[in-house]
């Protein structure tokens, strides 16, 4: 008995702490991350960048968050203000969970959970939900029309996602995340990805999609519906979105980096993990802006059609092939 | 009566009445929305993601151009002409003059339609390219728009050269062109001809060849023959349907006849088609630059003769020129007097435009902002 009150404190206190640097890390991975997709915009577009504010315009951001956070929060006439301002807090909740049972490098995760896949999972599948209220809540049409696509959206994909995972997991059989991590090599012929590589590739265009990202950018796309579900937010209405947005890009590339790119694992000490996690997962960042930057936006029955007739039927064949071959 | 039918202005209002079936959605999409470039609001009726009815609500940029022309002087209203389309000013400036010059029976020195020929080409080149990227825009392609802005560049710096400004220019007189083409515009001209030959192979590979691209325009927007006819479409439009109608060719002016250049046409009827129209239009365009600039004689760029102050005789006059969006017309009678009687401006954007609520219906609306993008139009011309 004494045993467990004093185990539950520590893993409390654990847990705490890793919720501080998670949300610490959001805030400066959001900076970063706006900066960098900027200057990469800037860079394939022949074009600086942001230059102007402190050396190279490192400082670009976080004048713009400043000027977010000083702006007039506006909400319109006729919309729901709960539902409103309910979403953007509803997009950014849920992000410190998905961290939470991220494994950064060896035993450094904030809380180590045996069904951690399923947590990031059903955590990320909330983000619909607030998508779907900020639509509703605004009394927009336009925003209406961008959540019933970002709803149609997820549900499309996530099916394929999930199937993907449920690949690696049969081949791992566990649902923590640092046990399929521990399952994969140092070097990168040991990683899941040559195992799998249509599950990766999947996983790679569903995650572009979950997170909508260019060329699924549908639920806001600027050039047909203004803005999609956030057309009507002001300062960090706007701001919370924006942040959710970058944090789902890392959380894909984390999930990403874990499933199939051997986690912290690489060569050299066990110490560099850290690294080798962060670089694989900005690489995977990096090539998300890239697509963003180059490819033109599809349609929505394109996309409906590229999950529905292309990737469930791909996945699904992965799934059996796994099964046949990895369990045999 | 519920209040959303007493909602809206006297457009919405028309529009609700004949809506056959309620509870559709009625979508304003502009006067301000990214995608129609400019002021134009479109009144849809969606059904899902599909447009039942279309219906564009033009005006939001009259400035009365056409009344302009009764009020002012002939030398007057010439600026008024950089205005109408702000993309290709100058075929909108040769339209004018042009009608003025055949009403006058002005001479104009060989020196100077070549360089009418040169200027108006190249500025097509850089309406093109602004479409182009703008088109793509409105796909969601954001990176071809920063591009074509950096060819554009080098072509209105070299038209500001000689032209003095950069959007809006005023450069064709009664008689000739304002100044005379030196070296330096000679050269740079030839090494934008020879960038645009290197580019355009480059936009094929990385945009018209791309399968989001073509899924996105292939077999969107399908504008037959006859209903481009019917409308009166002319301009990439109409030879993106298949007819080889061209004014430089069909009614020529200027020194257009001694030039060797094709009329691209593409039997598709799609968006695609007229995407592959502009930029076949931009390779010909190049081609005729080179061959000006090397046929270009020596001269007068201004008639000796040309009268100071225009007092045309009696009558009426039609002159139309190829614009980068169709045909430029300008209708000119005069009463003998030193401002014409009636100016009517024949915008091919107007045109174009009316096609769109036949075209869009049905549609998605990523098509329809794709097919409205297809169309190239212009505002302010279809408003004037």
């Amino acid at each position: 008995m004494m045993n467990i009150l004093e185990l539950i404190p520590a893993e409390l206190i654990r847990i705490l702490i890793g919720l501080v640097a998670i949300l610490v890390f959001i805030a400066l991975n959001a900076l970063i991350l706006v900066y960098v997709e900027r200057k990469v915009a800037g860079f394939i577009q022949r074009r600086p960048g942001p230059y102007e504010v402190g050396p190279w315009g490192i400082l670009q951001t976080l004048v713009d968050a400043v000027k977010l956070m000083g702006k007039q929060l506006f909400s319109p006439t006729g919309g729901d203000r709960l539902l409103f301002w309910a979403a953007p807090l509803l997009a950014f909740a849920p992000l410190p969970l998905l961290f939470l049972s991220i494994p950064v490098g060896k035993n450094l995760v904030a809380y180590d959970a045996n069904l951690g896949l399923i947590l990031i999972l059903a955590f990320s599948g909330l983000n619909v939900l607030a998508l779907c209220l900020a639509g509703w809540g605004s009394y927009n049409k336009w925003s209406l029309l961008g959540a019933v696509r970002s709803v149609s959206q997820a549900v499309a994909y996530e099916i394929p996602l999930l199937l993907t995972v449920l690949a690696v997991t049969l081949m791992t059989g566990t649902l923590q995340l640092s046990a399929i991590v521990e399952s994969q090599g140092a070097w990168p012929w040991q990683w899941n990805w040559l195992v799998q590589p249509a599950g990766f590739v999947i996983f790679v265009i569903c995650a572009l999609a979950e997170t909508n990202r260019a060329p699924f950018d549908l639920p806001e796309a600027e050039s047909e519906l203004t803005a999609g579900f956030h057309t009507e937010y002001s300062g960090m209405g706007f701001g919370l979105f924006f942040l959710a947005e970058y944090t789902a890009m890392v959380v894909v590339s984390s999930m990403c980096t874990i499933l199939f790119l051997g986690g912290w694992k690489g060569p050299g000490p066990e110490i560099l993990g850290v690294v080798w996690f962060f670089a694989k997962v900005y690489a995977l960042v990096i090539l998300m802006m890239w697509m963003r930057w180059t490819f033109p936006r599809v349609r929505f029955d394109q996309l409906l059609n590229i999950s529905w007739r292309w990737l469930i039927p791909l996945s699904l064949f992965n799934l059996l092939y796994v099964a046949l071959v990895v369990k045999i | 009566m519920t209040t959303q039918n007493l909602a809206g202005d006297f457009y919405t209002q028309c529009f609700l009445s004949e809506q056959d079936e309620s509870g559709r959605v009625i979508l304003n999409m502009g006067p301000q929305h990214p995608s129609t470039h400019g002021v134009l609001r479109v009144i849809i009726e969606m059904e899902g993601e599909y447009i039942s009815r279309a219906e564009p609500v033009i005006g939001y940029l009259h400035r009365m151009h056409e009344k302009m022309g009764e009020v002012k002087t002939y030398h007057q209203y010439m600026p008024n002409m950089g205005r109408v389309d702000y993309l290709h000013a100058l075929a909108w400036n040769w339209a004018y003059i042009g009608a003025v010059e055949k009403l006058c029976q002005i001479e104009v020195p060989r020196r100077a339609e070549f360089i009418r020929v040169i200027t108006c080409e190249m500025n097509r080149i850089c309406s093109h390219l602004v479409w182009w990227g703008a088109y793509l825009l409105d796909l969601g392609a954001f990176t071809p728009i920063m591009y074509a802005f950096d060819d554009r560049e080098q072509a209105l710096d070299l038209l500001q050269m000689i032209t003095g400004s950069r959007l809006t220019y005023c450069y064709y007189r009664f008689g000739g062109v304002r100044t005379d083409i030196d070296n330096q515009f000679i050269s740079g001209a030839r090494d934008f001809c020879k960038l645009m030959k290197s580019r355009l192979p480059m936009y094929k590979d990385l945009v018209t060849d791309n399968y989001i691209l073509r899924k996105r325009c292939e077999e969107i927007g399908e504008l037959p023959l006859e209903m481009a006819r019917r409308y009166g479409a002319t301009g990439p439009v109409l030879r993106g349907s298949g007819q080889k109608y061209d004014v430089r060719r069909a009614e020529p002016y200027s020194v257009y006849p001694e030039l060797d250049f094709d009329i691209p046409v593409f039997n598709e009827c799609d968006a695609m088609a007229r995407y592959r129209v502009r930029v076949a239009e931009m390779e010909q365009s190049v081609r005729i630059i080179e061959q000006a600039l090397s046929k270009l004689p020596k001269g007068d760029v201004m008639a000796p003769k040309a009268p100071k102050r225009i007092k045309p005789p009696k009558g009426d006059v039609y002159f139309a020129v190829e614009g980068a969006r169709g045909k430029i017309g300008v209708y000119l009678a005069s009463d003998g007097s030193s401002t014409p009687y009636r100016l009517k401006l024949r915008s091919p954007s107007y045109s174009n435009l009316s096609l769109f609520a036949e075209l869009a219906q049905g549609t998605l609306l990523a098509d329809a902002v794709s097919i409205l993008g297809s169309l190239d139009l212009v505002i302010p011309e279809i408003d004037r």
